[in-house]
Formats: C-alpha cells, structure tokens, sequence
C-alpha cells in the first residue's frame, strides 16, 4: 500500500478503538445516584437507608427535606433514583402495620432504571424479611418460619466484568472493519482511477488479481488478530482460555466472510464514497446490530431473528465468546465453524464470479 | 455575500446527491431504518432468557416454585435436565443462559420449617445479562420466601403476618420503560453528527482530490460563499431526517416532545452548525476521500456511538473515559435533548450543557473558516 497514512491508521485505529470501548463499553449498573428523601428520621429507617447505600448500587448524593426537591435532581440528571420514608416508619413497623416505601427512577435510562429498581426491591424486601424474624424473635417464638434463599454460581466470568465480554466482540468489530471495508474501498478506488482497466489488458489471470488484490487485507486482518490477543491477554487480563491455534483458525475462516463481502461491495460500487456508504450502512451497521453483540437476540422479533442466523458475525461471536471465555473446543464449536465456512464459500464464490463478469 | 453566488454551488451539490441516490438512502432510509431496528428489535430488556432446570425432587411443591419463573415473559423454558452432566454442554454451547437446580430436599426442608436453598448457574459471559438475570432469579425467589414464610407461620397457629413494608416503586419519565424512549434522543445525536461530519468532509475533499477546487479558486465566488453553499445541502437534508425521527417516534412509540420545540431547534442547530463546522476542519486537513472518511467516522460516528451515552451510560466508565467524553459536543447534546424531549425540562436543567455547546460550535466555525479561507485563498 502506497499511502503512508493509511498504513499508520490501519495499525493504530484498531488498537485505540480496541482500548476505549473495551473500558468504556460498559452495562454493569453501580453506584446509582440516590436522592434520600427520610421525613421519619428514626433509627430504623436510617438502617434502612444504610441498608440500600452500604450496597455498591446506590450511592446516595442528596439528603432533601421536601419531595419537590426530587424533580430538580431528576430532571437534570444529578441522580438517577429517590427513596421517600413516610413520617411514622418506625411507629408503624413496631406496631405491625403496614408501611408504604416509594422508589422513584428516572425512567430514561432503561437498563439502569429496571436494575435499579430490581435491586432496591430485593433489599427492601429482605429488610422486611429481617423486620419480620426480628419480631418473632423479641415476642419469645421458638419455630422460626422457614426462608428459601439462592446460591449464585457465575460460570465463565465470576466477577462479572462487562470488559471480558465486550474485549472479545470488538475483535470481530475490527476484523470486520479492516478487512471489509478496506477491501472494498481499495478495489474500488482503481475502478475510480481508472488504473483496474490497466491490470485487465495485462496477461494476468483474473483469479491471481483478486488473490492479489485480498492478499494484503487478509494479512491485515492476521495482524489484528494477533494484536487483540495479545492485548487481551496482557494488559485486560484476558487469556485465551481455549486453544489459541483454534481460534486462528476460526479467525481465518471469518476473514474469508469478510474479505468476501467485501469484494462483494466493490462489484456493487462505482465511487469509493458508495462503497465506504454501502459497507458501513448497508453491511456493517446491520450485521454489528443483529448479530447479538451489543442487543440479546432473544428480544427480537422471530423474522428478525431468522435473518440474524445469515450473519457470519453472530458465530464469530459464539466463537470468540467461547474460546476466550468458556475454553471449550471445537466439539462444541463445530456448528459455528461450519456456518462460517459455508457462508464464505458462497460469498466468495459469488463476489469471484461478478468482479471476473465485470473485467471480462 | 451574494446569495445568487452561493445558489449554483448548493444546486451543484444536490445534483451531485441525486446522481448517487445512495447518500440520499443513507441519509433519509438508514436513520428511519434504526428507528424500526431500536423501537422493535433492539433493546437492552433481558427478558425471553433461555433458563434450563434440574428438579431433583420432581414434588407437587418443586414444580410449582418452577412454573413461577415462566409466568412471565422474562423466562424462557428450554429444557428439564436428566443429569447434572448436562449442565457443561448446555451451558459452553450457549444453549441456555442459566440452570435452576432444586435440591431433592426442598418441600422436606420446607415442611419441617427448615431453609432451603436453590442452586442457580449463570453464564457471565455477558455480564450485563447475567447480573439482570440474576436480580429477577433473586426476585422470585425473594418473594416465594416470604409468602413460605408467612404461610408456615399460619400453620404454627399464629395469625397471618402482614409485611411490614410496601414497596411503592415509581417511574418516571418513561413508565413503561421503552428502551426506544431511552434511545431515540441518542439516535437524533447520531445521525446528524454523522450526516454533518462525514458528508462535509467528503464533499469538499472529493473536489480537492479531483482537482475541481482550482476552478473554485479562480471564480469571483468568496470563501464564505463556498462553505455555505456546501453545506446547506447537508444541513437541508439530515434536518429533514430529524424531524422524520421525531415523527415516527411519535407514531410509533409515542415519543412526543415534553418541553419546549422552540429550544430543542436551538440546541440541535447550534449542534448541527457544530458538525457541519467539523466536518470542514476534517476537509481541510486530509487529501483523499477514503482519509476523510475515516478520520471523520472516527471522530464522530465512533465516539459518538460508544461515548457519548447514547447505548452506554458515562456514569459507569472508568474517570479517564468519562474525562474524554468531556471533550465531545454529543454528549452535552445528548444530555440537553433528553431533557427537553423526555423530561420537559427548561434551559435551567441543562443551562450549562447548553453553554458548553454553544462554545464548541462557535471554535469549530471559528477554526474551519480560518483554514477554509487560507485554502481557497
């Protein structure tokens, strides 16, 4: 590649891209900003305050006296969530009566509201649950009720860490963007500039052009593969639980999708701008959304989610997932592969035939 | 500044849009298109998740405490397991998220007054699913506790004990939690700092590198007429898919503009003359077309996909990240929009975004032109 520039890009890009999103890429909900509204003002309902504000969840920013001070917190974004004490909490719990607690959200943040409100639900319930035991216990009850609880076992990434899920999905990101988008775009700038024709009238067979032509990205992509695991590895602390020669493998097979897809766009395309418009908004932004990424596939319409299995992305995904976090072989991979494999013989096969149709 | 000079550059854009109807698609199409996708398909809900389960009582009571998780919509039944072996295939294969495992002792234990407890298996891979996935598995069997608790305590004699605390939860802004609404504003953001960025940078770079920028320079046409009449187009056209947006948000999901219409235009074209000025910055630096475009996406679409809150809340990344989000117009954008939009707040709930916004412009505007002059010069 001539272009100096875009040579440095290449290489860079990627690895800039590669560090923000995998730690700004983040869904895990905590220390969500709580407006405490208390008007009891009583020991207990302080242990309830603290109970919701001891958690990582909810860090509280604001003690108010009135509720109307809540609209201003909430409408400008300075906290996310507000809990409301009645005047007579503690009264009401000492004699048995049934006291209401509001839980107020900012509704705009979808995720965090329905977290949040998950999570305050569940302390205060086991609040009262203690209430409930605590009282048995004062009034002298010796058979103490039976609770059913739940014991948590996180496979594959105990500590939950939204990094070791999103570091393995760029990887795809990238490889998708560097090898089927500079595909395109560098096959159709020789259309643009007229040097393609010059090639065609040379005595070199249209499939070493294209070998040719895809050689280099396909490097490229090697080259990012090889850059993201060991980004992964030493500095997000992210090991490649399985086998590494598999998952180059399976890269390999990927590249072949996307390298086909993007000689593909530049059949399809006259001017560079139509190939960078078409690979990004026509095949990219599409295949990033629907291969269950960023939104669970499960949410989808059933048509929608038919179409998503066309989309190399979404094994890719299963793949990466699968080697960088579960460990798991190609026993259990193999559908995945064999997907890959079948789409990127059809593509290439295809995209082969119109570039020879169109020199010819 | 003749208005009569700057016509014939916009008419040439337009034609130059027509001929390639693709940018017209992209501009007019796509956004509509992710309107659709984030209304219907994509959204962050974790509900349908795939739950497997392991009853290893199979009693009257362990199959009712099971059918409470599938009478909504959050759980999705995939399979009863024969044997604890299972659980690895289906879990590595990504066939279930997560198995419930009920121990061969529970309505025994719950019988005899004694606790219990439920063994859940979850894959983390997606940690955002997984710790959702985890508070409604919580919450279930959080609530299924205490009505065990209160109904053994009836069979001890005692009266029914009443639950201390009612839990009042309230909503606001958004009662029924449509992602869309949380999304739209993001989406607004998005396609004008895209279609203003990226498009004025390719037009201008694209008659440098055909060399058609030596016959602008030599007509009688000024600096500022050229930028003018090269961005009006653009500003024409991702206007028109704003409020295309904001019409099928309404149509669709009842997204209708709280606060004031008045200000929302304010701040999206102080924004969009913000874009429109970086995107002239861009063109002012690079060559080729193909540089233009990628420094241009990842100036503005990247950043602003992934920064800006727009899919990720700032709240949660790490203070170096959010320190960078500082530095884009987006954000403050953002912020502003899903104010007035969803809030229907005033100027005095984001004055201060709206400062910030308006600085940006003005320096964008201020440095393009000033390239943009020496260049034509």
């Amino acid at each position: 590649m001539q272009d100096k520039k875009m040579l440095r890009l290449s290489i860079v890009a990627p690895i800039l891209q590669l560090i923000i999103l995998g730690y700004a890429a983040s869904f895990d909900v905590s220390n969500i900003p709580m407006v405490v509204c208390d008007f009891d003002h009583s020991p207990s309902s302080r242990e309830l305050i603290r109970s919701l504000t001891s958690t990582e969840y909810f860090t509280a920013v604001r003690y108010c006296d009135k509720t109307s001070e809540i609209d201003a917190q909430l409408d400008d974004g300075h906290a996310s969530v507000a809990v409301v004490i009645p005047d007579g909490f503690e009264k009401d719990l000492g004699s048995g009566k049934t006291t209401p607690v509001q839980f107020i959200a900012d509704g705009t943040e979808t995720s965090s509201a329905s977290i949040g409100l998950n999570y305050a639900y569940l302390i205060i319930s086991r609040y009262s649950q203690r209430v409930v035991l605590e009282s048995l216990i004062k009034r002298g009850s010796v058979m103490m009720p039976a609770t059913i609880s739940a014991e948590f076992r996180v496979w594959y990434n105990p500590e939950l860490k939204s990094r070791n899920f999103m570091v393995p999905g760029v990887l795809g990101l990238l490889l998708m963007v560097m090898t089927m988008i500079l595909t395109s775009l560098a096959i159709v700038k020789e259309k643009e500039l007229g040097t393609l024709e010059q090639i065609v009238v040379t005595p070199i067979r249209p499939y070493q052009l294209i070998i040719g032509k895809l050689t280099p990205f396909f490097l490229i992509g090697i080259v990012d593969v090889v850059l993201v695991v060991f980004f992964a590895t030493f500095i997000f602390s992210l090991p490649v639980k399985g086998s590494v020669l598999l998952l180059f493998f399976l890269c390999l097979i990927f590249l072949m999708t996307t390298l086909g897809l993007g000689l593909f766009i530049s059949t399809i395309s006259r001017t560079q701008q139509q190939a960078m418009m078409t690979a990004i908004f026509f095949f990219m932004l599409p295949m990033i959304f629907f291969s269950g990424f960023v939104f669970p596939i499960e949410n989808m319409p059933k048509i929608i989610q038919y179409v998503s299995y066309l989309i190399p992305l979404r094994y890719f995904f299963v793949v990466v997932r699968g080697l960088f976090l579960k460990g798991v072989g190609l026993d259990i991979l193999w559908p995945q592969a064999a997907a890959m494999l079948v789409f990127g013989i059809a593509i290439l096969s295809m995209s082969v035939l119109r570039f020879q149709k169109r020199l010819g | 500044m003749a208005a009569l000079n700057i016509m014939p550059i916009v008419r040439k854009e337009f034609r130059q849009i027509k001929r390639d109807k693709r940018i017209l698609g992209v501009l007019l199409f796509i956004p509509a298109m992710m309107l659709f996708m984030f209304g219907y398909a994509l959204n962050f809900d974790v509900k349908h998740t795939r739950l497997a389960v392991y009853d290893e009582e199979q009693s009257r009571l362990s199959r009712e405490f099971i059918q409470l998780f599938f009478n909504s919509e959050y759980f999705d039944y995939v399979r009863t397991l024969q044997s604890k072996s299972e659980i690895n295939e289906l879990l590595d294969g990504e066939h279930v998220r997560a198995v419930l495992v009920v121990p061969s002792t529970f309505s025994k234990d719950l019988q005899k007054g004694r606790s219990t407890s439920i063994q859940v298996i979850v894959d983390g891979a997606n940690s955002n699913a997984a710790a959702t996935v985890l508070g409604y598995i919580n919450a279930i069997i959080q609530q299924y506790s205490l009505k065990v608790m209160s109904q053994s305590f009836m069979r001890l004699g005692k009266q029914q004990i009443t639950l201390p605390i009612d839990f009042e939860p309230r909503i606001w802004y958004n009662p029924e939690l449509k992602s869309a609404k949380f999304l739209v504003p993001g989406l607004i953001a998005f396609i004008l700092m895209v279609t203003a960025v990226v498009s004025t940078a390719l037009s201008v770079v694209r008659e440098r590198e055909l060399g058609t920028m030596e016959q602008i320079m030599v007509s009688p046409i000024k600096p500022i007429e050229v930028i003018l009449g090269k961005t009006i187009p653009y500003t024409a056209i991702s206007l028109v898919a704003t409020v295309m947006i904001l019409v099928l948000g309404y149509i669709l999901f009842d997204i209708s503009i709280k606060g004031s219409v008045l200000l929302l235009s304010m701040v999206t074209f102080f924004f969009l003359v913000g874009g429109l000025g970086m995107g002239l910055l861009i063109s002012t630096l690079v060559e080729t077309q193909q540089l233009a475009f990628m420094i241009a996406v990842f100036v503005s679409m990247l950043p602003t996909f992934i920064l800006s809150g727009f899919v990720f809340p700032i709240r949660n990344m790490p203070l170096i990240i959010q320190g960078i989000t500082y530095l884009l117009p987006a954000r403050y954008f953002l912020v502003a929009l899903r104010a007035i939009i969803l809030k229907g707040a005033g100027l005095s709930a984001f004055w201060d975004q709206a400062i910030v916004l308006c600085l940006y412009t003005v320096v964008m505007i201020g440095i393009s032109s000033l390239r943009m002059r020496k260049i034509l010069m």
